[in-house]
């Protein structure tokens, strides 16, 4: 930033507009970190004592640990379909001109614009007449689908920062495509796919209203934390928040590390 | 001059092989969307002109569903409520993330901010419902706020079912990304007119009013946008947080399904939605990138 920009307002104003927002995005997840090792069944701000039944209670409920079984199959199959139809997209549209190249590039930015309640409702309704409605493999399809764009978007971000001349290049003296594409653009992309991976498995771990509409019986974690939440005050929800954002923050974090800093030049002009 | 058989041939064969070796991957994605994405998207808008039969879905080409729902007066209040609610919530969310926004781009450093950006996004994909209930502690009646209140000598009623119990929900599904959207706006502007106007001898104010907020426009609308759009889809904090005191589309549309088997006007409801985003989105758009007046 130029060193002689003068704020409209003070310095400490935009700061502490700063401070506001990551205390509204973080107090709610460090407040279910504290009550999960509550004593107490209501969350309250004077707290009898440390305790890790809910931690107990969580792990050796059955239907909960079948939850998070179902969460991490699908999370993982997702994961792997949709950075390999992401990356695949991304590649073809970085490689070569085809014929309808921008429709393809809308398509694939559209699931995450399309209300998940009506997404949930068309497949629903599409699952049930194919007959897979209520199996997991019903809710990895659909989440292959809000998941897929994310990857494409990470990998082609990357894919614009490869020299396209250099995989041609290495055709022109004789490379054939597929090792032409092994030894020069996957291992530039791999940092991308790695992202994509976690992210999409982040994304389909957390989602809960398709898979709660066309999962049928099968629960994922976040299904079951929906169910939870219509009943009573249940200290266990902090326990599966708390393992969840373990789990979730430290793969996006990772994944972030790896986007941000190898494309934060791409971001914004002035860092040359 | 003449081509002999045997190049003919082997070109021949590295064309197919070209063609194929670019459809493998052309293809994946493009396929698998048109297959679960708007394959089912095409269905609902069929099965809005279904009839149910006892009790059972068949197929038909009636207007009765569209009929029904567009004569109801509770739908269109609960349309007009679920928009004017998250068009509030978007502003409100703009106008928070804002300074924030601007922080980020302005005052930390280029270093720093690629961190900040980092932390502001990675709640985005971490376990929305717990955070949800989260909150649910903070607001309800002796929780983490009101008891606060109190101790300063307040009140401190319950604020759930509040609209400002369901600006928060809001507000924590949408502002990583408006912050995202908003920072690179704010960081991609141009610094060369920021220098020049200040060099002129433009005032703070002027600056950004005049300078920064016109020439990030693009991205400040893009914000509100999606802001909008996750608010308007969004039906856990109208449900949990607002209490059902908002009975929002979403809500209705969930309800249709779960509570009546009521498909067709099911999906008259989701149709009516998709087309209000896509309305809200083309002004948006076209305010977003309109010549200055």
């Amino acid at each position: 930033m130029p060193p002689h920009l003068k704020h409209f307002l003070p310095k400490a104003f935009w700061i502490a507009g700063l401070a506001l927002v990551f205390l509204l995005l973080y107090a709610p997840i460090l407040s279910a970190v504290l009550f999960s090792f509550s004593a107490d069944r209501f969350p309250s701000l004077d707290m009898s004592g440390f305790s890790t039944q809910w931690y107990a209670q969580v792990l050796t409920d059955r239907a909960m640990l079948e939850a998070l079984g179902n969460s991490l199959t699908v999370a993982a199959i997702t994961a792997l379909i949709a950075t390999a139809l992401g990356f695949a997209a991304a590649y073809a549209d970085y490689r070569f001109r085809f014929f309808g190249q921008k429709a393809v590039l809308a398509l694939a930015l559209l699931p995450p614009t399309v209300p998940l309640v009506i997404l949930g409702l068309a497949m629903l309704a599409f699952f049930s007449r194919i007959g897979i409605a209520g199996t997991l493999m019903a809710v990895v399809a659909a989440h292959v689908v809000i998941a897929a764009p994310f990857a494409m978007a990470i990998c082609r971000l990357r894919l614009a920062q490869l020299d396209e001349t250099l995989e041609t290049a290495a055709q022109n003296l004789g490379a054939q495509p597929h090792s032409a594409l092994a030894r020069i653009v996957l291992p530039h992309t791999l940092p991308a796919i790695l992202a994509a991976f976690l992210i999409t498995f982040a994304v389909s771990f957390d989602e809960y209203v398709i898979a709660w509409f066309t999962g049928g019986l099968n629960e994922t974690i976040p299904v079951a934390v929906l169910t939870t939440l219509q009943g009573q005050v249940d200290p266990t929800i902090h326990v599966i928040g708390t393992m969840s954002f373990s789990v979730t923050l430290t793969l996006v974090l990772i994944a972030l590390a790896v986007v941000l800093s190898q494309s934060g030049g791409a971001m914004s002009k002035e860092e040359t | 001059m003449t081509a002999p058989a045997i190049p003919a041939r082997t070109s021949l064969r590295r064309f197919l092989f070209n063609r194929a070796w670019r459809a493998l991957w052309v293809l994946p994605l493009p396929v698998w969307l048109l297959l679960f994405f708007a394959v089912p998207l095409g269905l609902l808008v069929a099965i809005s002109f279904w009839s149910v039969v006892n009790y059972r879905l068949t197929p038909d080409a009636t207007l009765s569903a569209w009929r029904y729902v567009l004569g109801l007066d509770f739908l269109w209040a609960s349309f007009w409520r679920s928009y004017s609610l998250s068009m509030a919530s978007a502003v409100a969310i703009s106008l928070l993330a804002f300074p924030a926004s601007y922080a980020m781009a302005f005052v930390a450093a280029p270093r720093q901010r690629l961190i900040l950006l980092g932390l502001a996004i990675a709640p985005f994909f971490t376990s929305y419902l717990v955070r949800i209930y989260s909150w649910q502690v903070f607001l309800t009646e002796g929780g983490v706020i009101s008891s606060v209140v109190q101790a300063l000598g307040g009140k401190g009623e319950s604020l759930l079912n509040t609209y400002f119990a369901l600006f928060l929900g809001h507000a924590t599904l949408a502002l990583p990304v408006v912050l995202i959207l908003q920072t690179i706006a704010l960081a991609n502007v141009d610094r060369t007119g920021i220098s020049a106007a200040a060099n002129l001898g433009a005032r703070p104010a002027a600056i950004l009013f005049r300078v920064i907020l016109p020439a990030a426009r693009p991205g400040l609308a893009l914000g509100l946008l999606f802001a909008f759009l996750l608010s308007y889809a969004e039906f856990v904090s109208a449900a949990y947080l607002g209490g059902g005191a908002f009975q929002t589309l979403p809500i209705l549309v969930t309800d249709l399904v779960r509570a009546g088997q009521q498909w067709p006007r099911a999906a008259v409801v989701a149709l009516l939605m998709i087309a209000s985003l896509l309305v809200t989105a083309f002004l948006t758009v076209l305010w977003a990138y309109r010549e200055k007046g």
